[in-house]
């Protein structure tokens, strides 16, 4: 088990960062895999600092208007929409 | 059909004419079907019907291929068993009562049982190449970049490509002749494919074919695996190749890397389905942050709320450069050693999977176990390589594949050497 070994209340935080909510039944069973897994990644730890190639380069094209996807078909997976709009929770 | 194949039967007609008229075709459930459900294996998208084609399925009606259905997956691709997926496991047709491999599993069965010609799949640690060995058929990870991921769900874009199955390499290659080329929604693709003839190359020529066979890569393997191995290479030497033992120091972080970069991706990515757009949804009672927590929690299974969660611990203020970081250090290090074995070999051969198919139910209580049994596939992913897994023969009557690993856009190489097997 390393230093900083996962607990229950992290494990709480990680979902509430990550909007998935939890049974106090899974928050047990991912503290413990987590402290499996985790303790594993930390090998990464002997990784040597290594040069990375910068070859990447952005693709542009010009700016022009194309077809999309019209408004009917882009809400017709939404659980509820209105006058057009897709409709969600409050906000607070 | 037991084996639990598709999670939707479907007939979607292509063209009358084309490369691939009169072939059908299964296509892996998280690549979308324009008015056809495409769930990723997930309760989240179990309703999601697509309002488009993902590219690569144009072009499969183009070629006038049809599509039977959508193919049963782990979770959003996560997993190594197809076990994980929401509509239950697969059976294994070339193996029953084993896994079927994953996270492409469908597709690798509806190929193994005939009840498709072909298959895509998706593979971002292995998905393609593992499902391959394990039902005993032909699988390719194709070059990043090379085939179009328009339309197809996201989970690790860095590492992920879609990749053809088929019973023969050469069928395999006909089908990446299809989908392979460049294609202006997706800014990644490049054109080394457009105008290939990839199947032409799968003459089974390997005379003076030089073969690295990295030695991490057969350490820990399963004794029955690793000699089947042995015969196939045996077999490849007896028609005019040659191996040497190559060395990848790198690979000894690949699966840590692979997963810290794969989780980070996948908590960014799959932050998306909070079920007002599409998906399952939590109702609109209390506030937003509840809703979609809420949504969450019943809409994910296990795997993938585990594979986002460690994502946004991994990203996470504090442990940023510990982990994400570092994986990135381990990514780089892992190319620079590819590409120096493959400056003094051709093609790098090892065993698709340390071990052969696990029984079903058997793996799934340990996730770290079932992440190790990708060592010798996520490194190709971290690299950006070409592989294809073919058929190397059985250990104690189970599939084993041999995985061929070439240089980018080397894919006509990979052909031409795993034809003279499969």
């Amino acid at each position: 088990m390393s230093d900083d070994a996962v607990n229950p209340e992290e494990v709480r935080h990680v979902a509430a960062l990550a909007r998935i909510d939890l049974e106090d039944a899974e928050v047990d069973r991912f503290t413990d895999q987590f402290a499996d897994i985790l303790e594993y990644f930390e090998t990464l730890d002997s990784v040597p600092e290594v040069e990375r190639d910068v070859e990447l380069a952005n693709v542009m094209r010009p700016d022009e208007e194309h077809d999309c996807l019209d408004s009917e078909d882009a809400l017709r997976n939404a659980p509820e929409s209105e006058d057009g709009y897709f409709k969600g929770p409050n906000v607070s | 059909m037991s084996e639990n194949i598709f999670i939707t039967e479907a007939e979607i007609a292509g063209d009358a004419e084309g490369p691939l008229a009169g072939k059908t075709v299964a296509v892996k459930d998280n690549i979308s079907t324009d008015g056809v459900r495409t769930t990723c294996g997930s309760r989240m998208l179990e309703e999601y019907v697509p309002p488009y084609d993902a590219t690569v399925v144009s072009r499969l009606k183009d070629a006038g291929a049809t599509i039977v259905g959508k193919a049963n997956m782990d979770e959003f691709g996560m997993g190594t068993t197809t076990e994980t997926s929401y509509f239950g496991a697969t059976d294994n047709p070339a193996a029953p009562g084993h896994v079927p491999g994953g996270s492409s599993g469908g597709s690798a069965a509806a190929v193994a049982a005939g009840e498709a010609d072909l298959a895509l799949g998706s593979d971002t640690g292995g998905s393609v190449r593992c499902p391959a060995a394990f039902c005993g058929v032909v699988g390719i990870k194709p070059t990043y970049g090379l085939v179009s991921r328009y339309g197809l769900v996201a989970y690790a874009n860095s590492l992920e490509q879609i990749g053809p199955f088929a019973p023969t390499v050469e069928e395999a290659a006909e089908l990446l002749d299809v989908i392979a080329g460049s294609d202006e929604r997706d800014a990644t693709t490049r054109t080394e494919g457009d105008d290939s003839n990839y199947a032409a190359a799968a003459d089974g020529d390997v005379d003076g074919l030089s073969i690295g066979v990295p030695t991490e890569l057969l350490e820990g393997a399963d004794e029955g695996v690793v000699e089947t191995f042995w015969d196939a290479i045996a077999r490849l030497e007896d028609q005019g190749a040659t191996t040497h033992e190559v060395s990848l120091p790198s690979v000894e972080h690949a699966v840590e890397a692979y997963y810290v970069i794969a989780m980070s991706e996948a908590s960014s990515n799959l932050a998306r389905f909070d079920g007002v757009r599409y998906g399952h949804s939590g109702g609109y009672d209390g506030n937003w942050n509840e809703a979609f927590g809420r949504a969450r929690e019943e809409g994910f299974g296990d795997e993938v709320k585990r594979r986002i969660l460690l994502g946004t611990y991994a990203l996470s203020a504090g442990y940023h450069d510990k982990y994400y970081k570092k994986a990135q250090d381990a990514r780089a290090w892992v190319k620079q050693d590819f590409d120096e074995a493959l400056s003094e070999a051709d093609v790098l051969a090892s065993p698709t999977m340390p071990v052969p198919p696990f029984e079903l139910g058997e793996s799934l209580d340990d996730p770290l176990q079932m992440y190790l049994a990708d060592a010798n596939t996520v490194p190709v992913n971290l690299a950006d390589l070409p592989a294809i897994s073919v058929p190397a023969g059985e250990a104690d009557g189970l599939p084993v594949g041999l995985q061929l690993v070439g240089p980018a856009f080397g894919e006509e190489r990979l052909i031409r050497a795993g034809s003279a097997l499969a």
